[in-house]
């Protein structure tokens, strides 16, 4: 549930010919032959290891506790139909990511020193968030909060969970915008203020639009780590699809559940996770045309 | 009639650098100044803190009898009426060539989008850019896309244009497309000031041509003085050496 993997170099994996799976791109050796020789290495590779693990002297207590077919079944409508909680969580604080922290990018870059206090305040916040761990900020909100009995002030602890996630992520994520808007070239902000376009209007008209198609691939990993945190929600007594499985877990005595809630988070990660390679690729693809013409 | 610019003692420093050591400058309305002089004279930054892209240290310029250095000054405003072209054209890549051209129009100026679209597609017409109207820019050559930029500055309709060596950038086949642009504007009585190496095209087409040396004009004078009878030997040499490589 950590985010270690934010820190991969998301072309790690691109290959700018062939497959990149496959890795086909290597000169030589026929594409078909290629194919041959990957399926079968990667049959006996995956051989190797099944034999392995089948042949383990636990594996009759794991393959019981971990993978019984039975309890698979009876838990899985149950869970997936909680692993709707989640998806809720992240759909709707992914929109609030995005548009919250666009606006902590803006502010970090309002140039003149009037407005240091805002950019101070600004930079504070990213630090501050994504320097504690984003399960005691969920902790902190949901429980410190709903525990001051404001009137008015909601005490879902599903509202503070995702609120904690949103301002978790939004750190994160008005880095990757801020990234983006200083990667756009200072004369093309030039080009701008010279047609007598005001700071606000260059930012939203010629900056921003260039800074987001570029960083829309780490956005999106950024997004996937949230799809996995909204998991933490569980720790407020949310009944999301991890505490369903908790909850059958203890109601069988076996983990089989566990797999049934890895399967789910899987299933939309992984799509997100190609999603986004094939943004890279398509982006690569585009910036080569572009300078072959 | 006053002056359509009038710049007196700038200043400018990057740091401990002085780049513009008090330059005197004054354009009357419908004249073409050419500024010469080796690259790092100052010329560019002269332009960028004419368009207030560069804030100055010292001295003041004047536009139309206002000054547009004083504290308190609209830059947004004054900008509008001030048209610039960079050496690396800046069009907006994520733009189409109609967009880029109406752009400035539309939120600077608050035109509709369809005033906006007729002002830059008459524009872009007389620069020979019609076909190119929903183009990107990086579908076009050097020549194409610094005339797209020209005619963006222009659509804002500016009472003085400001050229920052807009063919250095460009492949040798290329220039003779937008130096004639330049010639065509300077023929309607444009007024502009251009920074340049191209010394041909600044003995045809300016009215009156500086030597920048080391932050300062160091000699001014028609074309024909400057080109044919330079006083300074600064001035001759830096010609001098022009001639040398072939580029007069």
């Amino acid at each position: 549930m950590d985010r270690k993997d934010r820190a991969r170099p998301p072309l790690a994996l691109t290959g700018s010919r062939g497959s990149r799976i496959l890795g086909t791109a290597s000169p030589g050796g026929s594409g078909r032959r290629a194919v041959v020789v990957a399926t079968i290495s990667t049959l006996v590779f995956f051989g190797l290891i099944v034999l392995l693990v089948v042949n383990a002297a636990g594996w009759p207590d794991v393959k019981h506790a971990f993978f019984d077919r039975s309890i698979f079944e009876e838990s899985f409508p149950e869970i997936a139909r909680a692993f709707l909680v989640n998806v809720k969580i992240f759909l709707i604080a992914e929109v609030f990511i995005l548009v919250f922290a666009l606006f902590i990018a803006v502010l970090r870059g309002l140039p003149g020193p009037v407005f240091f206090p805002i950019r101070a305040l600004a930079t504070v916040y990213t630090d501050l968030f994504r320097g504690i761990p984003t399960i005691l900020v969920i902790y902190i909100l949901g429980f410190g909060v709903t525990a001051l009995q404001l009137p008015g002030v909601p005490v879902s602890p599903l509202f503070w969970g995702a609120v904690a996630l949103v301002l978790v992520y939004s750190a994160y994520v008005s880095e990757v915008y801020r990234a983006g808007i200083e990667s756009v070239h200072p004369s093309q902000a030039a080009a701008a203020r010279s047609l007598g376009l005001t700071h606000g209007q260059t930012l939203r008209f010629v900056v921003i639009p260039q800074a987001v198609r570029r960083v829309i691939p780490p956005l999106l990993n950024d997004f996937i780590g949230l799809q996995k945190d909204t998991a933490l929600v569980a720790l407020l007594g949310v009944v999301e699809a991890f505490r369903q499985s908790q909850i059958d877990v203890s109601a069988t005595f076996n983990y089989t559940p566990y797999i049934c809630t890895a399967i789910l988070f899987i299933a939309i990660t992984i799509p997100m996770a190609r999603f986004t390679d094939w943004l890279i690729a398509r982006d690569k693809r585009r910036q080569q045309a572009g300078r072959m013409a | 009639m006053t002056a359509a610019l009038e710049i007196e003692a700038l200043h400018k420093s990057f740091g401990n650098l002085e780049v513009l050591r008090g330059i005197d400058l004054e354009l009357a309305e419908h004249e073409v100044v050419c500024l010469i002089g080796a690259s790092g004279s100052g010329k560019s930054t002269l332009l960028r803190c004419v368009n207030l892209l560069e804030p100055i240290d010292a001295g003041r310029i004047v536009l139309h009898g206002a000054v547009i250095t004083a504290g308190g000054i609209d830059v947004n405003r004054v900008r509008r009426g001030i048209g610039i072209v960079f050496q690396s054209f800046n069009l907006f890549p994520h733009m189409s060539v109609v967009d880029n051209v109406t752009l400035g129009p539309r939120k600077a100026l608050g035109l509709s989008t369809s005033e906006a679209e007729v002002r830059g597609e008459e524009l872009l017409e007389r620069f020979g850019l019609a076909d190119k109207r929903d183009e990107y820019p990086d579908r076009l050559s050097g020549g194409q896309q610094q005339r797209v930029a020209i005619v963006r500055a222009l659509a804002m309709q500016p009472a003085l244009l400001l050229l920052d060596e807009v063919t250095s950038a460009l492949d040798p086949e290329l220039v003779a497309e937008v130096l004639e642009a330049i010639r065509e504007l300077a023929a309607e009585g444009m007024t502009m000031l251009i920074a340049t190496h191209e010394m041909s095209f600044a003995r045809d087409v300016a009215h009156r041509v500086c030597f920048l040396d080391d932050g300062l004009i160091l000699e001014e004078g028609p074309p024909e003085q400057i080109f044919g009878a330079p006083r300074e030997p600064r001035t001759q040499q830096f010609l001098q050496r022009i001639v040398q490589a072939g580029r007069l």
